[in-house]
């Protein structure tokens, strides 16, 4: 198939129809309504149904029982329709029932704006939701890189039996690029025998819980779910690196922003000034691991986050650093998105170069 | 020997959890013979609420979901869009549906969404120990209300049947009650009315069943069957509120 033009939210909608998801449930939120829209279309089409939601607390609930019957479901909204399904996220991760969760990101707190944001990182790689918990969290830079990642998120969520979030941002969703449906690498997935979809008289009945009112069992199922954590984070980091040889400054970044920074670093290279670039693709399981190293190199001098944000994943380089190199942070807020030469300047900076 | 009574195979030898006196587990066994009787146990799927009824999952014997405080009709109907042959079951309390879980099951009922809720009103909440309920009647202790629920202060008990009554989807609602042999038996068949039309496919069906919690009324078992009919079918009266029979 040669490529088309796709605008994110609707690549990320046929990216999920693609990967088999046949239920889909939302409750309409700028600027994701594209993903639900076309849903509301293309499900139909494959014997699926979609189904519009009176609120995302309903949207979770109805995602926590379609998966507890077996069934690969999807839910996406935007910042404060993910704040509202927290509570639903925590008993999925608990129930430990596989879907995909999409997060278009906008501007916060509150009602915020609008605009491209990626102020939700904490909430989605700190919990979110109350108790002990991980969501595999996938950040896409590109739509084509969308479209890849939601395919993969499926199978990551039926191998591990977790939910996954992708957290793209209000320019992901938004923009057109060129894209590409090819089929994703296969993996080998476990049967779903422990789906509550009727005995029919093949088996006893099945139990989606996660209530263990007894301190010493509770503490079992979070032990193990926590072994299955270290599993994922053993094999599912995935990273991005660019010019890092040679690098004096390291940047570090994600989603849109990071084609910001990478952009600023050719700019950078034509002045003479060597910075490089770490991309986490997956937030969680965070890259520390290859942060670390880099961090360990002697031509490294300093780290920096650039963030759509206050400050969020800066805090996390930092506990990979590990006070090896100093880590410096440039963000813009509220839908605000960093331009090129903010971030050439900040590297300047850093470096004690000329303004 | 000639048997004369069965245990229903709707429920699992687990001992109940619940307090000497209380309904619940009547309520239980009337469901589990339903579905026994209608030969959907293999084909169930029921959803536990957060409340006194948390443990259900344990007890009913088919496929069970434990749903977030008043969420299990939007869990209900997540199970029941994608296998649509599953007869799927909410089983709430009074702060689960008509509080918290308000919205859900005003929006279930809404669509018309092909599941049966069994209510289970008790005028209180139980499992946090007596707190006030929506459905609490004026005057009524309970601990958040330590003078009597006052009408200026709270406003009036919600009448769940009448408002779900007028939504067309709702194709079955009634409200039964668990103070006599003649009642319960009048109960075991809005029950299995309700679970009949919704194998059918009619839409939306609910039975409201009013409850005894002798542990926070603060009365004996017999009392509180007495003040049952006293005091809350006065206010919530039983019976039919709506039958579609053809709805589609
Ligand atoms: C989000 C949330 N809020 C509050 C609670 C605490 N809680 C547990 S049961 C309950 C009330 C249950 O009362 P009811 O639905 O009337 O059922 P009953 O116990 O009387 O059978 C509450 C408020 C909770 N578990 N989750
Ligand atoms: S507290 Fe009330 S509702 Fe709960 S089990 Fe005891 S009597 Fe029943």
């Amino acid at each position: 198939m040669s490529k088309e033009l796709w605008k994110g939210n609707e690549a990320i909608a046929e990216a999920a129809v693609r990967a088999g998801c046949k239920y889909f449930f939302g409750y309409p939120i700028t600027p994701q309504n594209e993903i639900s829209e076309y849903m509301a279309s293309r499900l139909p089409e494959v014997g699926g149904c979609f189904l519009q939601a009176e609120s995302e607390v309903a949207s979770i609930n109805m995602v926590y029982g379609a998966s507890g019957a077996g069934a690969r479901v999807m839910t996406s909204s935007s910042s404060p329709g993910i704040s509202l399904m927290q509570e639903g996220i925590s008993y999925i991760a608990a129930a430990e029932l596989p879907c995909v969760v999409v997060n278009i990101v906008r501007g916060g707190p509150g009602l915020g704006g609008i605009q491209p944001a990626q102020s939700d990182y904490f909430q989605a790689c700190k919990g979110g939701g109350h108790g002990d918990y991980k969501l595999v969290v996938l950040a896409p830079n590109s739509v084509q890189e969308a479209v890849d990642l939601v395919q993969e998120a499926f199978d990551i969520a039926d191998l591990y039996r977790t939910p996954v979030l992708v957290l793209g941002d209000g320019m992901i969703g938004q923009m057109m690029e060129p894209v590409e449906f090819y089929p994703i690498p296969k993996r080998e997935l476990p049967e779903k025998n422990w789906a509550a979809d009727g005995t029919r008289g093949k088996r006893p009945p099945n139990i989606i819980n996660s209530l263990y009112l007894k301190a010493e069992e509770c503490e079992i199922e979070n032990l193990r779910r926590y072994e299955k954590y270290a599993a994922i984070q053993k094999s599912e980091v995935k990273c991005e690196t660019y010019n890092l040889e040679n690098a004096e400054v390291v940047c570090v970044a994600y989603g849109m922003t990071s084609r910001v920074v990478s952009n600023a670093i050719d700019t950078l290279e034509k002045a003479g000034i060597n910075a490089g670039l770490i991309r986490p693709v997956s937030l969680w399981p965070f890259p520390s691991g290859i942060i670390a190293e880099v961090a360990a190199l002697p031509g490294v001098k300093a780290f920096l986050t650039v963030e759509m944000s206050m400050g969020q994943m800066v805090e996390d380089v930092r506990l990979a650093v590990s006070g090896k190199k100093p880590v410096h942070f440039y963000g813009r807020t509220g839908g605000m998105v960093p331009e090129v030469s903010a971030v050439v300047n900040e590297v300047k900076r850093i470096t004690g170069e000329e303004i | 020997m000639k048997t004369v009574f069965e245990k229903t195979k709707g429920l699992t030898d687990k001992e109940l959890h619940y307090c000497p006196g209380c309904t619940h587990g009547i309520i239980h066994r009337l469901i589990a013979e339903a579905l026994e009787e209608l030969d959907v146990l293999d084909v169930a799927a029921g959803i536990a609420p957060v409340g006194c009824a948390v443990f259900a999952y344990d007890y009913f014997n088919c496929d069970m979901y434990e749903a977030a405080h008043g969420r299990a009709p939007a869990v209900a109907t997540g199970i029941k869009r994608t296998t649509p042959d599953l007869v799927t079951f909410t089983y709430q309390g009074d702060g689960d549906l008509a509080s918290i879980g308000a919205a859900e099951i005003v929006h279930a009922a809404g669509r018309g969404e092909k599941i049966t809720t069994i209510f289970v009103n008790n005028a209180i909440y139980g499992m946090t120990g007596g707190q006030m309920a929506p459905t609490t009647l004026i005057g009524q202790k309970a601990t958040t209300a330590p003078r009597g629920r006052d009408e200026e202060h709270t406003g009036m008990p919600l009448r769940m049947c009448e408002m779900l009554a007028t939504i067309p989807k709702a194709v079955y609602v009634e409200r039964v009650a668990m103070h006599d042999i003649k009642h319960i038996i009048q109960a075991k068949k809005a029950i299995k009315k309700a679970f009949q039309l919704q194998i059918e496919g009619k839409g939306f069906t609910f039975v409201e069943v009013l409850s005894t919690c002798p542990t926070n009324w603060g009365k004996t078992p017999v009392e509180a069957l007495e003040w049952l009919e006293r005091n809350m079918i006065p206010y919530f009266p039983i019976g039919n509120f709506r039958t579609v029979e053809e709805g589609k």
